[in-house]
């Protein structure tokens, strides 16, 4: 098969979703093709995507959560699709804003997206609505927070155990308040 | 009945844990908990500078060190813009091909091992501790390399290293040809792996199988040949497939993966011998440190230097994934730039993660000792899982 161009993918979305605007993003170094849906359309356009046989993107191969604080909205979705027969790689995104953010699981179409998914609302809270069992991961059942949003410190954070429970839930304190130590030097 | 297995069991190979709902012996559902070696890779690495977070990467998929060098350093690349030159590039493919070696020595070691046989293990580790010492000859680690840096490596291969490559290389199918003679045959083997842990090409790819399990449920998908980096289009090698892909297609196809290794790092060695002594490094001072003996005389060396060790190198805004055909499957880094020295986002793609989400379709119906076989044939690190 001929190699796939990105605009002959574009191109097929248009025609088969004349109402959807796919924001195609260019930037200084956006080294892979990249398309913006709109998160109501998402499941659809993975659907026509999988199964066109044109374009054929059978497996998707990774899901990632972005956390653009203080831009809103807020949260980007990322899914990396990739099409075997035709050796190809499109990059969908999805955005979604403010403190609880949604957007419509894709593991009705792609059973690997489950996990993927699953990772994403550990890290980011991000809610994947359909979704059949999102709970955490990788992170303990019982953790508080979203540690991959921005505003969730790194270091300094106490280190969980059954007698300190209840303080765990405090946010952790800023870095200012952290004073170096005096230190006294002993005349050799 | 529910059954825990794991996290401290030895067959599990790390700490997994496993849920088991069982009838009797048959599995009626395996539910992975996982999580036990989460160490936040990726937050931290929003908190180091690039080349900071080299060091990360060899911990995740701990037997295979410059695999995931070699993706990060990719991936780095591909935002930046660059591409180092072909002598660095040889040395990479060489070094990662060997790394393919070690990585399915392990494997097999201690998939026999699961399985009861026991001889195999001590064969396959005399080899990777060959691999191992060139990997020490190379960097002074063992297991965590960090050898390659974006742009180029750390510093040149010593002297010698190839002429001992050279020797591993051609004494390495033979002993490929002893493992296959303990195994291939073995009646024993046969019918713990054969008709196991089935994995049909369809559910392979809807649930984002790569590398060997995808491949050896008949799916000819290769990243070296797909969509090839570091020159591979260049080398010559067969991607082996299996045919019904249950346990004994996957040992099959990793096998042959070994000899084919071994015959890329052949070819690489060669390529390296006719290039000779040469830079290990792009001379693109932006992204690269200078060679020392410039910093020492030269005014603009000692302030690229002074600049990328101070606070790194600046990468444009923007945002890349690169994937390469690791031991393990497809291993991708996601970055996202804000065009500061560190990444605003850094997301790994480990093929482990996503292949030990096959396990539940591969034990579905099954006995229970099936599942060690399962858990073996599916080749994970717990280290990658969790990250």
């Amino acid at each position: 098969m001929t190699a796939l161009a990105p605009e002959r993918v574009a191109e097929r979305l248009r025609e088969r979703f004349p109402g959807v605007t796919f924001h195609r993003q260019a930037g200084e170094a956006v080294r892979d093709f990249t398309l913006l849906v709109p998160a109501e359309s998402l499941v659809e356009v993975c659907v026509f995507l999988r199964d066109d046989p044109e374009l054929d993107f059978a497996m998707l191969s990774w899901i990632a959560g972005v956390d653009w604080l203080p831009r809103e909205p807020r949260f980007e979705v990322v899914y990396g699709l990739l099409s075997l027969s035709r050796a190809f790689r499109l990059n969908l995104k999805v955005q979604a804003g403010g403190e609880n953010p949604r957007v419509p699981t894709v593991s009705g179409v792609w059973p690997t997206a489950d996990w993927h998914e699953r990772e994403t609302w550990d890290f980011y809270g991000i809610e994947f609505t359909g979704h059949p069992d999102l709970r955490r991961i990788l992170l303990p059942e019982d953790w508080v927070g979203w540690p991959l949003r921005k505003d969730s410190p790194l270091g300094y954070e106490e280190v969980a155990f059954t007698h300190n429970m209840p303080q765990r839930v405090k946010p952790a304190p800023a870095l200012t308040k952290l004073k170096p130590r005096k230190v006294r030097y002993r005349a050799q | 009945m529910t059954l825990n297995m794991g996290p401290q069991h030895p067959s599990t190979h790390g700490v997994l844990r496993v849920a088991l709902e069982l009838d009797g012996e048959t599995v009626l559902a395996a539910r992975p908990i996982m999580g036990y070696l989460h160490t936040g890779m990726e937050k931290q690495a929003e908190y180091k500078t690039y080349t900071q977070s080299i060091p990360q990467t060899d911990r995740m998929d701990y037997l295979a060190p410059m695999s995931n060098n070699l993706a990060f350093c990719l991936a780095v690349e591909k935002l930046v813009g660059i591409e180092p030159p072909p002598r660095v590039q040889a040395i990479r493919v060489l070094l990662t091909e060997l790394t393919r070696v070690a990585s399915h020595c392990v494997w097999l070691g201690t998939h026999a091992l699961d399985i009861g046989a026991m001889t195999v293990f001590f064969y396959c580790f005399r080899e990777r501790e060959k691999i191992l010492t060139m990997y020490d000859q190379v960097c002074g680690a063992r297991l965590t390399a960090s050898y390659f840096r974006v742009g180029g490596l750390a510093a040149d291969i010593p002297a010698g290293l190839l002429e001992r490559a050279r020797r591993f290389v051609d004494e390495m199918p033979a002993h490929i040809d002893e493992y296959e003679a303990l195994l291939t045959k073995n009646p024993i083997w046969l019918a713990r792996t054969r008709g196991v842990a089935p994995l049909s090409a369809r559910d392979a790819i809807a649930l984002g199988a790569t590398g060997p399990m995808l491949r050896g449920s008949g799916v000819k998908w290769d990243l070296r040949k797909a969509q090839p980096y570091s020159g591979y289009d260049t080398y010559d090698f067969e991607v082996p497939v299996g045919a019904s892909g249950d346990a004994f297609d996957r040992y099959q196809v990793r096998v042959e993966e070994m000899r084919q290794a071994t015959r890329i790092a052949d070819q690489a060695i060669r390529r390296l011998e006719e290039i000779g002594p040469g830079d290990y490094r792009l001379r693109d001072y932006k992204y690269v440190l200078p060679p020392k003996e410039q910093v020492k005389t030269s005014m603009e060396a000692l302030i690229h230097h002074f600049k990328i060790v101070a606070h790194g190198f600046f990468p444009p805004r923007g945002e890349a994934y690169h994937a390469i055909e690791a031991p393990k499957g497809e291993l991708g880094f996601y970055f996202v730039s804000d065009g500061t020295p560190r990444p605003w986002r850094m997301k790994v793609r480990s093929p482990s993660f996503v292949n030990l989400q096959c396990l539940s379709t591969m034990v579905h119906g099954r006995l229970v000792a099936d599942v060690i076989t399962a858990i073996g044939s599916l080749d994970i690190v717990l280290g990658e899982i969790d990250r």
